[in-house]
């Protein structure tokens, strides 16, 4: 018995060490998901961020085919690398909806003639308050929202060419 | 030449360290034959069969562990004073000094670059390895000879990884093939002279504590625990403890003003790094203290020696490794975390197995009842350890989820209540506890010291609870610290005040150091009141019974940042109104926006103001900035405490030293008169005609 009681301490260690190690050969991942993965999405309503399209409520997410969420906003430069792949990907038939963050009518008009225009709607996001609801760390983000109007996956950084493919996939897993 | 020569004193170093480890091994006695082979085998990689050790021979062997240990001290420290060196002249073919310095640095800055990164801040890690090992090898000569090996034996195992850790995969001195012009320079936000000195501190006091594992080992090796080796280690635990607690206590202020949260403890990963070594050192203290004086708890000295140095190389594995994520940002290294993981596996794996063998074969030393000293002691130690253990779960568990794919952030709704119910019970205790007798005592004899406390505890929460609508835990914190404050003078009680010794009053002024951080603490986390508006200029905010008022917002400029600068006139009640100007900083070399606090700092408290960013327009379209004002009542306690309990620990060692030398020559004397008397006695009988 005290023998045993004398080894409780190497055991211990041997399992941190144990755990240490492993953690330490594993790759660090350097993103938080959101909490909001696999939750129906916040009841909100957004103004039109500018005059040539319309805002978005959570009501255009509801029915048809699954859609895509894309954060964004003209003053990000991430969001101008993304752009032709968001136009690929509306081509392949997905419906892409739009939020703009802290943006202005004219710059978001301006960005749209410059890089394509890939989105049927556009909400104005002002003061990032539904950034926040659905658990965004930034721009830009894509979320995969089914006809139901849940969440279903995050896309966190710019859309690649390799990313399309993914989140096709994704669109597909959400029928 | 100089960086070659630096590298050649650390490669002889590590090899005095194969000397010294062998050497000491060779001198540990033939009933720990096993351990010897294992370091031969390390050593000089070679499997000895049992006939090839002769006991004559290797005890001869065994005199170089001293000299090698003192030479490789030398040489270490001189390596390090020629990396310092090369700071100092910025020579910029060392590739460490091209990426971290900059010729038109300011001068102090190029000396303190030496340990402001990984490299360099490894090499003075080992040199006051080296220094500690060196100091021990040439002035200790209390312990038995075969504990000193064993000692010496292991101080040059543990050296010697950290060496080859230096020269392997982090070495200071490599060469860049082509000079630069110019060097990296320096990270703006590490020139600040108290970043320049936190962490030497506790360096100083993480490799304190790898002497005292050191002695326990060779303590636990020979079977040696006694008194007299808790004696030897004493001076090395208080040192390391006095270092760790001043170096915490600087790194709290410093988080407190730099980083502009107002608060001063976050339970970050490398907070708590820093913090777990001191929890263990603390414990460790106090219960090699009633070996030395009692000798009691004779394994769990040891167990406390080896956990307290696992939790200072644990801390430096979290911090350079980078499996747990902080906001201090260390350049991270896995390679270098495998490495330190391996050290750590050794070493601590290595002492852990060796207890577990040995623990059992030493007697557990004299007995004692509950209400003695000793069992206040051992109370209190099971409560530093439970609040360690509180600590060490919460800094780790994100470490463990993180292997099933949960990732999870632990802070303060875990750490705070969970450590205060330890901590209650151990204020209370250690109130009562220096005032009991060793060995058995009769709380009948301290009714007068026991109603006094009880009546101060009542007394003090009515009060608070009469003033106001606060939680319990500060409130219990306010008075459980008065209480704390008086307790501490009371071992003084009936005593003449110029015959108390000076190890004594180390400990009052701790205890008092103790009372008079958690008054602070409690006091802060009460009282704090905190405005958080969107002011243009000439508005007025109002924070407790202060005034602050925006005067204007301006940009400013420094040499490597630009600021918006706000001007404050704070006034308290009617008072003239006293000046402040904090910043909102932005580095641009690498970009860092960095919040520069402004503070009014008087005996009750002090008030704490951070300009934020811009907060659109008011009404009459006029510019509007965040302002953030607190007024935190006697939060400086904290840190006074802080240098107070330092200041305890101080004087402690002071006193033991002083005792320890006045017996020395007291010792001295005595042999001297007999020798004189001797030398009397062969020149009486001289015939006198």
């Amino acid at each position: 018995m005290n023998r045993l009681f004398y080894i409780i301490p190497l055991a211990l260690f041997l399992f941190f060490a144990g755990l240490a190690g492993y953690m330490l050969t594993q790759e660090k991942a350097q993103t938080i998901p959101s909490q909001m993965i696999e939750e129906p999405l916040p009841e909100f309503e957004l103004e039109p961020a500018f005059s040539g399209l319309p805002g978005v409520s959570k009501s255009d997410f509801v029915g048809g085919e699954p859609r895509l969420l894309n954060i964004w906003a003209s003053w990000c430069l991430p969001c101008i690398a993304e752009a032709p792949h968001l136009e690929r990907l509306n081509r392949e038939g997905v419906e892409i909806i739009g939020i703009a963050v802290r943006d202005r009518p004219e710059a978001v008009a301006d960005f749209l003639n410059r890089y394509g225009n890939p989105y049927s709607r556009i909400g104005s996001d002002n003061i990032s308050s539904l950034m926040i609801e659905i658990g965004a760390s930034g721009v830009p983000e894509t979320y995969v929202i089914d006809a139901a109007g849940n969440i279903r996956y995050q896309h966190i950084g710019d859309v690649r060419a390799e990313t399309v493919p993914v989140l096709l996939e994704q669109l597909e897993m959400a029928r | 030449m100089i960086a070659e020569l630096g590298l050649a004193a650390l490669w002889l170093s590590a090899a005095l360290a194969v000397l010294q480890m062998i050497s000491g091994a060779c001198g540990i006695g033939s009933e720990n034959r096993f351990l010897t082979r294992i370091a031969l085998f390390i050593g000089g990689g070679r499997k000895t069969t049992g006939r090839d050790l002769d006991q004559g021979v290797l005890d001869r062997f065994s005199i170089y562990a001293r000299p090698a240990a003192v030479v490789q001290a030398f040489l270490c420290v001189l390596s390090f004073f020629l990396l310092l060196y090369a700071f100092a002249v910025t020579d910029l073919s060392i590739k460490l000094v091209a990426t971290n310095s900059h010729s038109a640095k300011p001068f102090i800055y190029k000396l303190t670059g030496t340990w402001g990164n990984h490299e360099g801040s490894m090499l003075l890690w080992v040199a006051v390895l080296a220094l500690s090992g060196g100091l021990l090898a040439f002035f200790e000569r209390r312990l038995p000879e075969k504990t000193m090996n064993a000692t010496l034996a292991m101080q040059g195992f543990v050296a010697l990884g950290f060496y080859l850790f230096l020269i392997l995969s982090s070495n200071p001195f490599e060469r860049l093939p082509l000079v630069p012009v110019e060097g990296g320079g320096l990270n703006p936000l590490l020139q600040d002279i108290g970043l320049a000195v936190h962490p030497p501190t506790l360096y100083v006091g993480y490799v304190g504590l790898s002497v005292a594992f050191s002695l326990a080992m060779g303590a636990l090796i020979t079977r040696e625990v006694n008194p007299n080796f808790a004696k030897v280690m004493r001076p090395w635990v208080l040192g390391a403890w006095v270092f760790l607690t001043f170096g915490i206590t600087a790194g709290s202020y410093w988080a407190y003003y730099e980083l502009g949260w107002g608060g001063w403890w976050f339970w970050d990963p490398v907070e708590n790094a820093s913090l777990m070594p001191w929890l263990a050192a603390t414990a460790l203290l106090h219960s090699v203290s009633v070996l030395a004086a009692r000798d009691a708890l004779r394994t769990w000295t040891i167990m406390l020696g080896v956990l307290a140095f696992s939790m200072s190389m644990l801390g430096t594995f979290l911090v350079r490794s980078g499996v747990l994520t902080s906001v201090h940002a260390f350049a991270v290294d896995p390679e270098r975390g495998s490495f330190i993981l391996a050290l750590l596996g050794l070493y601590i794996g290595g002492a852990l197995a060796i207890f577990a063998v040995r623990a059992g074969s030493i007697s557990e030393g004299k007995r004692f009842t509950v209400a003695s000293r000793e069992g206040a002691l051992v109370f209190n130690n099971v409560m530093l350890s439970a609040i360690l253990a509180i600590v060490l779960l919460g800094t780790l568990y994100p470490l463990l989820t993180e292997a099933f794919d949960v990732r999870v952030s632990v802070g303060p709704p875990y750490f705070n209540p969970a450590s205060a119910i330890f901590a209650i019970p151990m204020f209370i205790v250690m109130a009562i506890g220096p005032l009991l007798r060793w060995k058995a005592d009769k709380p009948k004899r301290l009714q007068f010291e026991l109603s006094l406390l009880a009546a101060i505890v009542i007394a003090a929460i009515a009060l608070v609870a009469i003033l106001g609508d606060y939680s319990i835990l500060p409130v219990l914190g306010i008075a459980l610290s008065i209480a704390l404050a008086v307790a501490a003078f009371l071992p003084l009680r009936g005593r003449k005040i110029a015959r108390v010794p000076t190890a004594t009053w180390g400990m009052v002024m701790a205890h008092f150091g103790v009372a008079v951080a958690l008054f602070g603490m409690a006091s802060e986390s009460a009282f704090t009141s905190e405005r958080l508006a969107a002011v243009a200029p000439g508005d007025t905010v109002e924070v407790s019974d202060w005034t602050v008022t925006l005067e204007s917002v301006d940009p400013v400029a420094g040499p490597n940042w630009t600021a918006i600068e706000a001007r404050l006139a704070a006034a308290r009640g009617d008072e003239e109104p006293t000046m402040l100007a904090p910043q909102a900083r932005n580095f641009w070399s690498p970009p860092t926006p960095t919040s520069e606090s402004a503070l009014i700092t008087r005996w009750d408290g002090q008030l704490y103001a951070v300009i934020g960013d811009s907060a659109g327009t008011d009404a009459a379209g006029n510019a509007r900035w965040q302002l953030r004002v607190w007024w935190k009542p006697f939060v400086p306690f904290i840190w006074y405490g802080g240098l107070l309990i330092a200041l305890g620990g101080v004087l402690s060692i002071w006193g033991r030293v002083a005792i320890d030398l006045k017996r020395r020559r007291a010792t001295a004397r005595g042999v001297i008169r007999r020798e004189e008397k001797a030398a009397l006695d062969d020149a009486e009988p001289e015939p006198a005609e």
